[in-house]
């Protein structure tokens, strides 16, 4: 292409303590185009994009937009430049309105005061009159005067579009904006990429997810170890290709597993009722039985209630009603630790709120569950040399790329925080693993590690409750499939019974998926 | 797959580079005080000249009062002891994730009960120095256990209930003193005076007294049991993420309990060692702020015992120096005041002295890119 490129990085360099994280990275983006960005986790693609947001300043290279170099020392001149970012962790106030959201920072105001800054009324009017023509035009649907507690995620990333487009963006950076979408949402995001290209703006979209990446992109960029490896077009790469070029080897996208043979139950959950953080009933009347040796796959779609039941099982949660037994051993009213000691590992669903503690180094986050235990602790002394002993062999055997094992947990990148907890779980011996969305944000050469540790956990005799939202992890790992809606458990169904179609159906709440037995759709109280 | 270059830095070196940084902010935030305490006095004075003057003179008479003469010395040792102790009361909580605003209650409420325990309990002299200790722990406990229990099960907001407390507690003296345990002669407003049993031993024949010691052997065991023991580890990461200490099996009400208690016995310690070591009596008004200054002590230290030492030496040296900024420049003692005021505020918001110096730190950036890292990081 001859024409000028929308936006070029030439020659970026970023140094954190102990790491290159961006060794002389060139990126170009053209107008109208879908950039997907892969690379291994801690390969350097958030930084990259924080340097072109205008989040951190490059230590050398050269931005350049529209063909004009831009000095960019924070936000404001990558905002004035057309540029929007849309991050993970979206960075809205639950309190206020869509309308207030977008327009916080770029009041419109009116009244005989406007001339002065800040002193005018604010013009809500006109800005809800502008979000309404903007979502529109994108076919962005929003209600301006929802309140952002209110909405699903979804949406929420929606307003973040929104809220640059606002901005008169037209250079937008998704970074993993999938990782916490339903596949249904993903879908629509995908529409509203595919419109914004139209209008011409050009979209940089970083993912871990190759089928996405084949899907939408127009051109990939791969990232590893700082370095960007080279581009592919997405008519001719295939998934291992991809994978491949990312991860330096070979990666086996299917996961080997044998014969489950099952033993003893050890997981039995009877009749269990649990409430949600606004006390409605999130989990009602759930019973099930996970054998030693066997992995119980819970499909669902996020927010029927699966965060609610982990929560009840590992004590982080009351139940109102109905039992659980581990081991044969009654744990419905147990504290965590309780839980832990009876011989479960938890993976959690949100890194950040309760697996990391982010200010800790990664020594001290691989110990949070056992640092009060032999040999970590002699009486109530420390032993931090047992406990950076046995992060720096962890972080070796699940691969964490982190500087030291001195780095904070908050410095990490998504996926190597991931692999974190993954690790401190994965270190002792357990009767049983519940893992919620064990591989969100983690790149497919460590999804490959982690699942085939599952199901050697597995193969240990140990029965695993495995939770999440991607079909292909459920239908690639569970030798039983559990669909969970509304709360409740659907079907139970051999791995052999669970094809796609049928359990993607009753995720979405048909019960006309199973013809020979009859499923009475759930009903919310 | 190789890994990005570890850094082989050696423990010490860590520790050093650490302690660098963490003097960078503190020493900036005093330095700019100086002068913008330096400015509000000049503006004040008749004319430049003489304002500067006065500057030069009191700010002087704070060094030379404080630190240059033996008496000065002594009486900045001695008023360290208080600060250090009351710092480390807000230290501990603070870890945990409160904030304790009742160190001044803590320490009247340690030195009354203390003091009482003092009077009436008649023991042999080394033992009944330690049993009046422990009463004022006990008692200084007990008062930070109130907002910790009410935290810890009602959710209780400690800010408001420690301030609240602080009434309670200094009017509550104040009536004893001058009421049930009014010492008899009516020329004065005190209690009676502690046995002499139960006073701390002084030393080189000045104010100086063991007390001193002790507050500096209570911040070593404080630090070790914050950063070396299992339950240190609890209460920080209480105090750091309180949703993962749940996941990690420790239960945070537990520590906002333990953190108040212990705060608050060290309020009460510092209550107590003032009687025993200086007045041997309790008086009306008998807190004097140092509840308060623990505030600021505490936060120049970030929190940290060992560094609350060296903080509590800036303040004492204020508290003691400051008198000689009205007998050398005719500078009112409230300059202090407005100083220590200043020092809270850019320590409390190092963002302003980043921005004066520009420092841009590494980590600044980092907790700023920290905001916007989420799921994908
Ligand atoms: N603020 C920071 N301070 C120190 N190191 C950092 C910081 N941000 C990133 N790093 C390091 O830079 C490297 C690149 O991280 P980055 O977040 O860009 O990776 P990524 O490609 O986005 O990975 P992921 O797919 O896991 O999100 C990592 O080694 C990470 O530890
Ligand atoms: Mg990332």
């Amino acid at each position: 292409m001859t024409k000028t490129p929308v936006l070029e990085a030439r020659g970026l360099t970023k140094r954190f303590p102990g790491v290159l994280a961006n060794d002389a990275v060139d990126l170009t983006l053209h107008k109208g185009e879908v950039l997907a960005m892969l690379g291994e986790n801690g390969a350097g693609k958030t930084t990259l994009m924080n340097m072109l947001y205008g989040l951190y300043r490059p230590d050398e290279g050269e931005i350049w937009v529209n063909g004009r170099r831009v000095e960019m020392a924070s936000p404001n001149e990558a905002i004035h430049a057309g540029i929007g970012m849309v991050h993970q962790h979206f960075m809205l106030i639950p309190v206020m309105t869509v309308t207030e959201n977008i327009m916080l920072g770029v009041e419109e105001t009116r009244g005989l005061l406007s001339r002065i800054p800040m002193l005018g009324r604010i013009n809500r009017r006109e800005v809800a009159g502008r979000i309404h023509s903007l979502s529109q035009q994108y076919n962005l649907a929003v209600n301006p005067d929802d309140f952002i507690r209110n909405l699903p995620v979804g949406i929420q990333q929606r307003v973040e579009i929104i809220k640059a487009l606002y901005r008169h963006a037209d250079i937008l950076i998704l970074d993993e904006p999938t990782a916490v979408l339903t596949p249904q949402e993903a879908e629509e995001l995908f529409v509203i990429m595919r419109n914004l290209t139209q209008q011409g703006v050009s979209i940089i979209f970083i993912t871990h997810k190759l089928k996405e990446v084949l899907r939408v992109a127009d051109r990939i960029a791969v990232m590893r170890q700082g370095r960007m490896v080279g581009t592919a077009q997405p008519a001719t790469a295939t998934e291992a290709s991809l994978a491949e070029m990312m991860v330096g080897r070979k990666v086996i996208l299917q996961v080997k597993k044998g014969e489950a043979h099952p033993g003893q139950p050890v997981l039995q959950v009877q009749d269990l009722y649990v409430d949600d953080d606004r006390r409605q009933p999130a989990v009602q009347g759930i019973s099930l039985e996970v054998r030693a040796g066997e992995i119980l796959g819970v499909a669902g779609v996020q927010g029927n209630g699966q965060r609610e039941l982990v929560e009840a099982l590992t004590g982080l949660r009351p139940a109102r009603s109905g039992q659980v037994h581990i081991g044969g051993v009654e744990t419905t009213h147990y504290l965590p630790r309780q839980v832990t000691e009876s011989g479960v590992a938890h993976i959690p669903e949100d890194r950040e709120k309760h697996g990391l503690v982010m200010a800790y180094t990664v020594a001290d986050n691989l110990c949070l569950n056992r640092y009060y235990l032999p040999p970590f602790a002699q009486g109530p002394v420390l032993n931090q040399t047992q406990i950076d002993d046995e992060a720096r062999t962890l972080v070796q055997k699940f691969d964490v790329r982190t500087p030291s094992i001195y780095t904070h947990a908050g410095n990490l990148s998504g996926g190597n925080k991931q692999k974190v907890i993954v690790a401190r779980e994965f270190s002792h011996p357990v009767r049983l693993l519940i893992a919620n969305q064990p591989t969100r944000g983690v790149d497919v050469g460590s999804i490959e590690f982690i699942h085939n540790q599952i199901v050697s956990q597995r193969d240990q005799g140990s029965a695993v409750l495995l939770v999440s939202a991607e079909l292909d992890e459920i239908l690639s790992l569970s030798d039983r499939v559990a669909v969970m809606f509304h709360g409740q458990i659907v079907k139970v169904m051999p791995i052999a019974e669970a094809s796609r179609e049928k359990v993607g159906l009753l995720m979405a709440g048909s019960a006309t998926a199973d013809t020979d037995e009859q499923v009475q759709p759930q009903v919310i109280k | 797959m190789s890994e990005p270059t570890p850094p082989t830095r050696t423990t010490a070196r860590r520790i050093l580079s650490r302690v660098g940084k963490g003097l960078q902010i503190p020493i900036l935030a005093i330095f700019t005080s100086l002068i913008l305490a330096g400015i509000a006095i000049v503006l004040t004075a008749q004319t430049p000249a003489i304002g500067w003057q006065k500057v030069l003179d009191g700010y002087w008479g704070i060094v030379d009062g404080a630190l240059l003469r033996g008496s000065g010395r002594t009486n900045t040792l001695v008023a360290m002891t208080p600060l250090i102790l009351t710092g480390l009361a807000v230290a501990l909580p603070f870890r945990a994730g409160l904030f304790n605003i009742g160190a001044e209650g803590q320490f009247v409420m340690g030195a009354l009960v203390g003091t009482l325990t003092g009077i009436y309990l008649n023991l042999p002299p080394v033992i009944l120095t330690v049993v009046v200790l422990l009463a004022g722990f006990v008692g200084g406990a007990f008062w930070g256990f109130i907002p910790g229990f009410l935290r810890a099960r009602l959710k209780a907001h400690e800010v408001i209930n420690t301030i609240m407390l602080n009434f309670i507690a200094i009017a509550f003296t104040n009536f004893m003193v001058r009421g049930p345990f009014k010492d008899p002669n009516p020329s004065t407003v005190q209690t009676l005076p502690i046995l002499p049993a139960a006073e701390l031993p002084r030393l080189f024949g000045s104010r100086l007294h063991v007390g001193f010691f002790i507050a500096i052997l209570l911040a070593a065991a404080a630090y070790y049991f914050l950063f070396k023991t299992t339950w240190g580890f609890s209460l920080r990461t209480t105090g750091l993420n309180p949703t993962a200490a749940q996941y990690a099996g420790i239960l945070p009400w537990k520590q906002y309990i333990i953190s108040m208690v212990l705060g608050g016995g060290l309020a009460g310690v510092a209550g107590i060692i003032e009687v025993q070591g200086i007045t041997h009596v309790l008086t009306e008004g008998f807190a004097s702020g140092y509840g308060f200054d623990a505030i600021a002590v505490s936060l120049l230290a970030v929190n940290n015992p060992l560094a609350i030492i060296p903080a509590a030496f800036v303040f004492g040296v204020l508290r003691i120096g400051g008198d000689f900024l009205q007998i050398r420049a005719g500078l009112s003692v409230h300059i202090v005041s407005i100083f220590n005021a200043l020092i809270l505020l850019f320590v409390a918001a190092p963002a302003i002295v980043r921005s004066v110096f520009r420092l841009k730190s590494k980590e600044e950036e980092q907790t700023q890119a920290s905001l916007s890292r989420g799921w994908g990081g």
